[in-house]
């Protein structure tokens, strides 16, 4: 028999990490976009915005503040490593680049490792948000909710940038054609810099609001890195707003199948992904020519 | 070209397998270590042939791995079952199996999208294995108790249960691994799989089945993968659940870059760095996991700077020492002077088709192409006959190579339907339209650049001789009848016979348009597509070129486009001018010269203003 309130609080659950997974997929999703680099450091960017964040919070004791240095320092890494490694992939093949931002992704966890050791820690949610919260049909965690929030704020601010700024405006042409905006007359490069940054800064940002729902360690990106594949193979590389319906989906999947049996959750997952890729083989709002 | 020494890197294998236990102690390698050396190295064959042959980067393979490794185990130690290497080579199978399935499924889409699909099953394998699985695999626990191999030969018992005597085991099935995987690569298919990593598209319109290769190399890395993972359990007489790890997959993937990809014995290479770095930081150092971010960063920058990891490096290095003798430029160009075509015999068209009839070889019927609210081609009909050789001409977006793409079944039509020698093609696929002798030379070069002129036409030449698909996996290239007659024929054909050892990416532009014209000639089509065979070239090659087009023609069916009007109308017997995407005229060459309509089009009259 399933329990309605169990259910409900479930569906809230996959929302949350839809959300979240959103969040980082939008990331993943205008980096391949623009750049045409799959980041499989991606996962890495998550994880070192739990770790920032956590350091500014032993320091601050403020949680803004572990949000601020959080998503700040991920996208200072971003903007560096793509002036330092990633511009020199831009010719190579896709295996390259898979290659070299799956070594990045190894050595930031060892990097963090080596300094921080393998345990978790945690990063307590501010004190307005501690406790839980009546919503009437059920009580819920005040942070989660508030999660839901912060994140969907971010989303918006993405969107924001995306579609209503001029540098976004670039971003989207260049998604289309980045060979054409170059001739144009406009510094793709600089572009590229700077879409590498938000595109890990929306990562690191989802690492340390989620601090508080789930422990940070070495590791956590990994299996937020494959959660993002699919999201993103489901949603159509490229796409913002499929990165925003893949998410929501696959949170949902988890979080529901996990009722029932956790470990099932990613073979659901992965059932969904190949459902998709039989009858839409560009993603639900992918299309043919971004590949 | 090694037929001097056919199985001299075989010997070369065996040798080192049987120096290595007097050598690697000295150097500070346990017994268990170069144990596992071996067991990586063998996973890795099988990976370097999906990724380093056929240009497929898989993050997967550990699913494979794991699925090997367990079902061996399981059968080992959970039933009555007792022969180790019947169930090590069954739980290879089932990896194969299993690879077939999974094969279908991330082969659906290639790039990115693969490594992401990959990504995703290794990890619905892991937690399949530890959650629904369990009860099966031992869950977190892995399989304790797996029995070594024991061999009764009635006279002499083999037991291989200390490190040495396993070493002998493992080397035995690591060099059966080396010895068929090298067979593989040397195969046709082998051949294929390459022409797939450097031009996928190309190898189907070359007429092979490349879905089909490329499955055929994911389940191969499967089943290796799977012999590898029975391997191990049989070694540790345990069977870890971490074979299933993320981990696994991205260590294959890194010991195979580190050592070299595309060379087999990079992942031994590999997996030796790999496995004596993290005993010394640990054992000697002591500075615990600290090798996995050397490592890293070793990675890195193999990745950055040295592409083709230790063991391309080494192949370099001595082809740089050795001094290969390259044939320069000028004396090619020498060579070309000194060409004449019509001294060639002609190449005989597809030996497919029965006698030549008369009539229509090819029929297009309302052909049209819609790309949203554009029309490229609209309502062509078009006939070419038996033997003709007809011209296309046009101004620029005509709607020329659309045409040419919707009659080698490149782009489906909107509407309309094709015929060649009676047959409806409307639909079909660009692979089963070369086999039956249509084929097409690019306009811009598609060419396999990492490969050599002579590996190109070998390429070319196999969709003719072995058709769309088959699994010759362990028959020699050499062995395939006629193949090296018609490389040989076609490389004189387009003169290109003192360069068949030369990798394309070395060739003058001039001669790689000479090899993409030979590249669609090779497949003996009766009906060959040119996509402007004179573009870019210089006045004298100019000449050449119609020279060799000429020689082509005898014989066969031709249609070529090209806006060189002087040197087309030398060569065609017909033409037919497109204009806006229909056909505004048919007609001889000098019917057309004089045309008003077609002066019109290319003085550009057609929309009312003289230019």
């Amino acid at each position: 028999m399933i329990n309605w309130a169990n259910f409900i609080s479930q569906c809230f659950n996959g929302f949350v990490l839809g959300a979240l997974l959103a969040l980082i997929s939008s990331g993943l999703t205008i980096i391949y976009g623009t750049l045409g680099v799959l980041n499989l450091a991606h996962g890495a960017m998550f994880m070192l915005g739990g770790y920032a964040g956590w350091v500014a919070y032993t320091y601050t004791g403020s949680f803004l503040a572990a949000v601020v240095a959080g998503s700040s320092f991920v996208m200072i890494v971003g903007v560096v490593i793509e002036r330092l490694i990633i511009r020199h992939f831009y010719t190579r093949p896709h295996e390259d680049q898979l290659l070299v931002t799956f070594g990045l992704g190894i050595v930031f966890v060892e990097m963090v490792r080596f300094f921080f050791g393998s345990l978790s820690h945690s990063v307590p949610p501010p004190a307005a948000l501690v406790g839980i919260t009546h919503l009437g049909f059920m009580v819920y965690p005040t942070y989660r909710l508030a999660l839901l929030g912060i994140v969907g704020v971010a989303l918006l601010a993405l969107y924001f940038v995306l579609y209503r700024t001029r540098i976004g405006m670039i971003v989207r042409a260049g998604i289309e054609d980045s060979v054409m905006v170059d001739s144009l007359g406009i510094d793709v490069y600089r572009v590229f810099m700077l879409v590498f940054g938000i595109g890990a800064m929306a990562a690191g940002f989802a690492g340390i609001v989620n601090a508080p729902v789930v422990s940070i360690a070495p590791d956590v990106g990994e299996t937020i890195l494959v959660q993002t594949f699919v999201v993103v193979v489901i949603g159509g590389v490229g796409s913002f707003p499929g990165a925003i319906i893949g998410g929501l989906i696959a949170g949902e999947i988890i979080s529901i199948t996990s009722m029932f049996n956790p470990g099932y959750s990613y073979v659901m997952l992965f059932v969904a992904m190949t459902l998709v890729l039989v009858l839409r083989p560009h993603g639900l709002l992918g299309t043919a020519g971004r590949e | 070209m090694r037929i001097k020494h056919p199985f001299l890197v075989e010997l070369l294998t065996a040798v080192a397998l049987i120096l290595a236990p007097f050598v690697l102690p000295h150097l500070g390698f346990s017994p268990s270590t170069v144990n596992r050396i071996l067991i990586w190295g063998l996973f890795g064959i099988g990976f370097d042939i999906l990724f380093g042959y056929t240009g497929l980067l898989s993050f997967g393979q550990s699913a494979f791995y794991g699925t090997g490794g367990m079902f061996a185990a399981y059968l080992l130690t959970e039933t009555d079952f007792s022969y180790v290497m019947a169930a090590i080579v069954t739980g290879a199978a089932v990896a194969g199996a299993v690879g077939y399935v999974i094969g279908l499924i991330a082969l659906r889409r290639t790039g990115i999208y693969f490594a992401m699909i990959t990504v995703a099953i290794a990890e619905v394998f892991f937690f399949v294995e530890f959650n629904p699985l369990s009860a099966f695999t031992g869950g977190e626990n892995g399989l304790p108790g797996v029995p070594t191999p024991v061999f009764n030969l009635g006279f002499k018992v083999f037991e291989f249960n200390t490190d040495w005597t396993m070493y002998t085991f493992l080397a035995f099935w690591y060099f059966v691994g080396v010895v068929i995987a090298l067979r593989i690569v040397r195969s046709p298919v082998g051949a294929i799989l390459s022409a797939i990593r450097d031009n996928p598209l190309r190898a189907a319109a070359l007429g092979h089945n490349v879905h089909g290769y490329k499955l055929t190399a994911f389940v191969v890395a499967a089943i290796y993968a799977g012999f590898a993972g029975g391997l191990l359990g049989v070694m540790q007489g345990f069977m870890p659940p971490d074979a299933f790890m993320f981990d696994t997959s991205g260590q294959v993937v890194m010991q195979t870059a580190i050592g070299g990809g595309g060379t087999l014995f990079g992942p031994l290479v590999g997996a030796t760095v790999w496995l004596y770095l993290s005993d010394f930081f640990q054992n000697t150092l002591h500075l615990g996991a600290t090798w996995k971010l050397v490592l890293g960063i070793v990675f890195v920058l193999l990745v950055c700077f040295l592409r083709r990891g230790i063991v391309g490096a080494i192949v370099d290095l001595y082809k740089v020492v050795a001094g290969r003798k390259r044939i320069e430029p000028a004396e090619a160009s020498i060579e070309s002077a000194r060409f004449d075509a019509a001294d060639i015999e002609p190449m005989p068209p597809s030996r497919r088709g029965g006698t030549p009839v008369s009539g229509p070889i090819l029929q297009a019927r309302g052909l049209t192409k819609r790309y949203g609210g554009i029309v490229a081609n609209s309502d062509i009909d078009f006939a070419v006959d038996h033997g003709e050789t007809r011209g296309i001409i046009g101004p620029n977006g005509a709607g020329k190579t659309t045409f040419f793409k919707m009659l080698t079944c490149e782009i489906a039509p909107t509407s309309g339907q094709i015929m060649f020698e009676g047959r409806d093609i409307t639909g079909m696929g660009v692979s089963d339209v070369c086999q039956l002798g249509l084929t097409k030379s690019y306009q811009i070069n598609q060419l396999f650049d990492r490969l050599t002129v002579g590996r190109n036409l070998t390429i070319a030449a196999l969709g003719e001789t072995r058709g769309k698909f088959r699994l010759d996996l362990f028959k020699s290239l050499h062995g395939v009848p006629g193949l090296n007659e018609q490389v040989e024929r076609t490389a004189a054909l387009v003169n290109l016979t003192a360069r068949l050892d030369t990798p394309v990416s070395e060739l003058a532009y001039g001669e790689k348009r000479r090899l993409e014209i030979g590249l669609a000639l090779a497949t003996s089509p009766s009906l060959l597509l040119l996509d402007e065979p004179l573009a870019g070239m210089s006045p004298s090659e100019r000449v050449e070129t119609v020279a060799l087009l000429k020689s082509i023609a005898r014989g066969r069916t031709m249609i070529i486009i090209d806006h060189d009007i002087d040197s087309l109308f030398e060569l065609v017997e017909r033409v037919t001018v497109l204009q806006e995407g229909r056909v505004l005229v048919h007609g001889a060459p000098q019917e057309i010269k004089f045309n008003p309509k077609v002066q019109e089009a290319y003085l550009g009259g057609v929309h009312g203003e003289m230019a």
